[in-house]
């Protein structure tokens, strides 16, 4: 991929970002960066689209210690699950032979697992090298009439964010378009019922948290055309250009995907979420909004206040095992703001959120939700977690994988809410399953015997409130005679 | 920093109502005094009873040990019964002394002896008088009916016979505790598993102590290879010329509280002080254990021991999302379901269905809301009643666990359907640990809290898919 056209993905007129600095998104630092490279958000952005083969073209480090560890789930094919890679040899490399193999292994995918299409992601190495995966690609297509999709997103191209982008926009110009939508099922429209097309764009159905979410929006006759990409067939990518209005869930990552189809297509779209019962309910709305019918508006209001009740009751004994708890809030790709709210939802008090990868506008609706100086991180490195942690005297984590040995080595409860979750939070009903996770960190047993220092261990070295503070114990071991012993002595058990 | 126990509301005792015991929980006193026996060097325990009696118990042991076990047998006829067994002992006792020449033949009754009215002790002096060659040959009578009790109680009875009659006093034998500084006897009950001992021992020895171990089944039964091809008595386990020396033992260390009697004879007979522990599973009840063994020494906690601590609560850590709140059904003798659901309570799971054999003090420590006197029946109910998606017991619970559909961990006696049940160690910072693991990925194995896939009537199905979508 050309610089400028690396430039040009940047220049995002449709993210906040482009108001303040040309780049858009932050620059990564040598020697104190975390997160991923621009291959890692390309392949994390499209692996959920299930019946097709993703070949990493590259060496054995890109596809070797990244395939299969998403959370997220399908309803019938698992070929996504499955990781594919030319894994380049020293001779492929030397030698130039990358693109015979690149062609040999898209036959090799196609004839052994007859994908519905085959997705080719570029990595660093063929990429300096100067392997043209786009040729190769166009070649296998011609003969194997089969779409062969190149996602040119070598891991120097810049960072996760930037691979999202490139995912996106590979998808927008390749493939959306290709096909028209099945009609719509007989017998399921009929008068006063219409079915409307919608996308979701950015939703990963992690933990098959969509499946909480989707039976609402067949009950309201909301057709998914496609979600990029939790659960997605090619098909259904191929027709997203039919939607009458696109949602982008979570993060940014895929915004240019929405305003691509919005210039290509026209198709109006805005941002929600589906955490917490405010942000669910109001995603509901804004479809009905945007798509303006005037029977699916009255149809919606009435499925909210149902599920509004009955979730009201079915979490009331939960807030009141919540109610005052205090979450420190680093998310990673997940909106901040979404899961402030689903937390007050849950009648707890958050203490400060990340803020790194929000946008003015999001910090705007964090204002909103937690006051005016409500604090935000905008460095969520371990060490200022943990810090902040105490400073506000918080009562358990809430952050993405990475961060959970942070806190758990600092003995901090923690709730897991990234990709790699195995727990779906979504919809109303995810509230439950929320709730009951923040219980089960927050109420369990363990924290006073994790915190505690061994018996033996100096009492010099003992903290002096205990609360969260690792106890190193002494290296070398105290003698015991000179310490004033528990009584373990028992006369009889009698 | 102390840390608060689990819960402390001792668990309503629920008593055995219905007439019939539907898939038994329950191992007989019999069985645990022979176990008793069986821990100890050039044993051979003989049951004073029919001769099946003894083959039922010594495939019961064959299968979980994987081992040969010698036992032998009064083997009682209608005549005997009838009667009187008195020659049958004399007999058996003989016959297994010429035959055999163990160091101790352990002598437990059974309900067909006790029921007939043996006076095993008359028994016994009767074979001294008849025959005084075998003077040199030790053994211990002890009154085990299989109508009273379990396995831990006779277990208990065996090791308080053996004591009784084994260990001098102090008096008589000019023992004086502390005499051998570094030596400590342990006391191991028939919860602990040959893994258990086998790093009890070692857990002494990091502080220089000697452990006299009674009984060491980790000598006995620990399914080493030996020399011989073949012995007809125990290879291995508790010396009885070490035994003498009890009372030399700067101290005792009690691991179960099903040991209080023999553990009073021990101290009474002594006067070495000793030192009782439930169960060593769980940082709190090692934390007791290793501060007790660092005084005991008077040296320092090995490093080694620290860390192993420090793992421990790491693997807390890790274990408490999935044990968090999870429902577990145990079935077990006391002292194993007070250990194990004071470490599921722990931990933040819940015992929502405890099934003991017997009644026992010891059951007042159990960490579940009820305990039922019953069987792997009562179990399979209160299980599926309670909503348990784990169930722990003895390999027997694999029927019940099929037909509620939720994985069975092999707790307890016995465990003949796979290897190496009788070696895993539970005890320890280090057993807790591998058992916390176990446990969690038993649960994480359960696939819970995961969203069933919905599928959509409007989705643009494959041909093919289309069929299974939802009406």
């Amino acid at each position: 991929m050309k610089q400028k056209d690396i430039a040009a993905l940047f220049d995002e007129p449709a993210c906040e970002h482009n108001n303040k600095q040309k780049s858009g998104c932050a620059k990564s630092k040598p020697g104190a960066t975390a997160g991923g490279c621009a291959f890692d958000g390309a392949q994390i952005a499209l692996l959920p689209i299930v019946d097709v083969a993703h070949i990493v073209h590259g060496s054995i480090a890109c596809a070797g210690s990244a395939w299969d560890n998403r959370g997220t789930r399908s309803t019938g094919p698992t070929l996504f699950k499955l990781g594919m890679t030319t894994d380049l040899t020293e001779q492929d490399v030397i030698m130039g032979r990358g693109e015979k193999r690149l062609f040999h292994g898209i036959k090799q995918a196609i004839e052994t697992y007859e994908p519905a299409a085959v997705f080719v992601y570029n990595t660093c190495v063929p990429a300096l090298i100067g392997d043209d995966v786009e040729a190769v690609c166009k070649a296998a297509a011609a003969r194997w009439d089969r779409p062969v999709i190149p996602v040119d997103a070598a891991g120097f191209y810049g960072t996760k964010n930037l691979g999202n982008r490139i995912a996106g926009e590979t998808m927008v110009k390749h493939v959306c378009g290709s096909c028209d939508p099945d009609p719509v099922p007989a017998g399921i429209e009929r008068d006063g019922f219409k079915v409307h097309d919608i996308n979701l764009i950015g939703e990963y159905n992690i933990a098959g948290e969509l499946w909480h979410v989707l039976p609402l929006l067949d009950e309201l006759g909301l057709r998914v055309l496609c979600t990029l990409s939790g659960d997605a067939r090619f098909r259904e990518v191929q027709t997203m250009h039919r939607s009458r209005a696109n949602m982008m869930v979570c993060s940014k990552a895929m915004i240019n995907v929405a305003r691509l189809l919005e210039e290509s297509y026209g198709t109006p779209w805005f941002e929600g979420s589906f955490y917490g019962v405010a942000d669910m309910s109001q995603a509901l709305r804004n479809f009905a909004l945007l798509i303006d019918d005037a029977d699916l508006t009255r149809r919606t209001e009435a499925l909210i206040a149902r599920e509004e009740s009955r979730i009201e009751v079915a979490l009331a004994p939960w807030r009141e095992r919540l109610a005052g708890k205090r979450a420190l809030l680093y998310t990673g790709g997940v909106k901040s703001w979404s899961i402030v709210s689903a937390l007050q939802d849950l009648g707890m008090t958050v203490v400060a959120t990340g803020t790194k990868k929000s946008t003015e506008d999001d910090k705007a609706r964090i204002r909103e939700l937690m006051g005016e100086d409500a604090p935000m991180i905008e460095d969520g490195n371990p060490r200022a977690l943990l810090d902040l942690h105490r400073r506000y005297d918080a009562d358990v984590m809430i952050a993405g994988g990475r961060n959970m040995y942070t806190a758990l080595k600092a003995r901090i409860p923690f709730l897991d809410i990234n990709q790699e979750r195995k727990l779906g939070y979504a919809g109303y009903d995810g509230m439950l399953d929320l709730a009951r996770q923040l219980c089960v960190t927050l109420e369990s047993p363990i924290w006073s015997a994790v915190r505690s220092a061994p018996p033996w261990a100096a009492r010099a070295a003992a903290p002096a409130d205990g609360a969260g503070v690792p106890v190193a114990a002494p290296s070398s071991p105290v003698r015991f005679a000179e310490q004033k012993l528990a009584a373990t002595k028992v006369a009889s058990c009698a | 920093m102390s840390t608060p126990g689990p819960r402390i509301r001792p668990p309503e005792i629920v008593k055995r109502e219905k007439a019939l015991a539907v898939s038994p929980l329950k191992a007989s006193s019999t069985l645990g005094a022979t176990l008793a026996f069986l821990g100890m060097d050039r044993s051979l325990p003989m049951l004073h009873g029919s001769q099946g009696c003894t083959a039922f118990g010594k495939i019961f042991f064959i299968q979980h040990f994987r081992e040969p076990m010698p036992m032998q047998t009064t083997a009682l006829d209608q005549v005997s019964t009838i009667m009187g067994s008195d020659d049958a002992v004399v007999e058996g006792l003989a016959t297994i002394a010429a035959k055999h020449a163990p160091a101790l033949i352990g002598l437990p009754t059974t309900g067909l002896t006790e029921t007939q009215g043996t006076d095993i002790e008359r028994a016994l002096a009767m074979f001294r008088t008849q025959h005084p060659e075998y003077d040199h040959i030790a053994v211990v009578p002890v009154s085990t009916p299989d109508y009273a009790g379990s396995l831990e109680s006779g277990f208990n009875a065996a090791l308080e016979a053996i004591i009784e009659r084994l260990v001098p006093t102090a008096n008589a034998a000019g023992t004086r505790p502390g005499r051998r500084q570094r030596q400590v006897n342990l006391l191991a009950g028939a919860h602990l598993t040959v893994g258990d001992i086998e790093h009890i021992k070692d857990l002494l020895e990091r502080f220089r102590l000697r452990p006299l171990v009674l009984p060491d089944l980790s000598d006995s039964l620990d399914g080493h290879l030996a020399d011989t091809d073949f012995s007809a008595v125990t290879i291995g386990g508790t010396r009885l010329d070490e035994l003498r020396h009890a009372g030399d033992s700067v101290a005792t260390l009690v691991i179960g509280s099903s040991l209080a009697g023999a553990a009073d004879a021990l101290a009474r007979r002594t006067g070495v002080p000793d030192y009782r522990f439930a169960h060593l599973m769980g940082i709190e009840a090692m934390d007791g254990f290793i501060t007790t063994l660092a005084e005991i020494s008077a040296e320092p906690v090995p490093g080694r021991i620290t860390r192993q601590r420090s793992q421990l609560q790491d693997a807390m850590l890790d274990a408490h999302f999935a044990l968090g709140q999870a429902r577990f059904a145990v079935a077990a003798d006391a002292d194993l379901l007070a250990a194990i659901t004071q470490l599921l309570a722990g931990m933040g799971a819940e015992t929502v269905a405890a099934v003991a054999p017997t009644n026992s003090p010891t059951l007042q420590q159990v960490a579940a809301r009820a305990v039922k006197i019953g069987d792997l029946e009562d179990l399979e109910q209160a299980a599926r009643a309670n909503g348990a998606e784990v169930l722990i017991t003895n390999s027997h619970g694999l029927h019940s666990a099929e037909r509620l559909g939720i994985p069975l961990l092999r707790a307890g006696f016995p465990q003949f359907d796979l290897v190496g049940g009788c070696q895993r160690q539970w005890a320890g910072y280090s057993g807790t640990r591998a058992t916390l693991f176990e446990l969690a990925n038993i649960v994480l194995g359960l696939g819970k809290g995961e969203i069933q896939a919905y599928r959509s009537t409007l989705k643009q199905w494959p041909a093919g898919e289309r069929g299974s979508a939802a009406a």
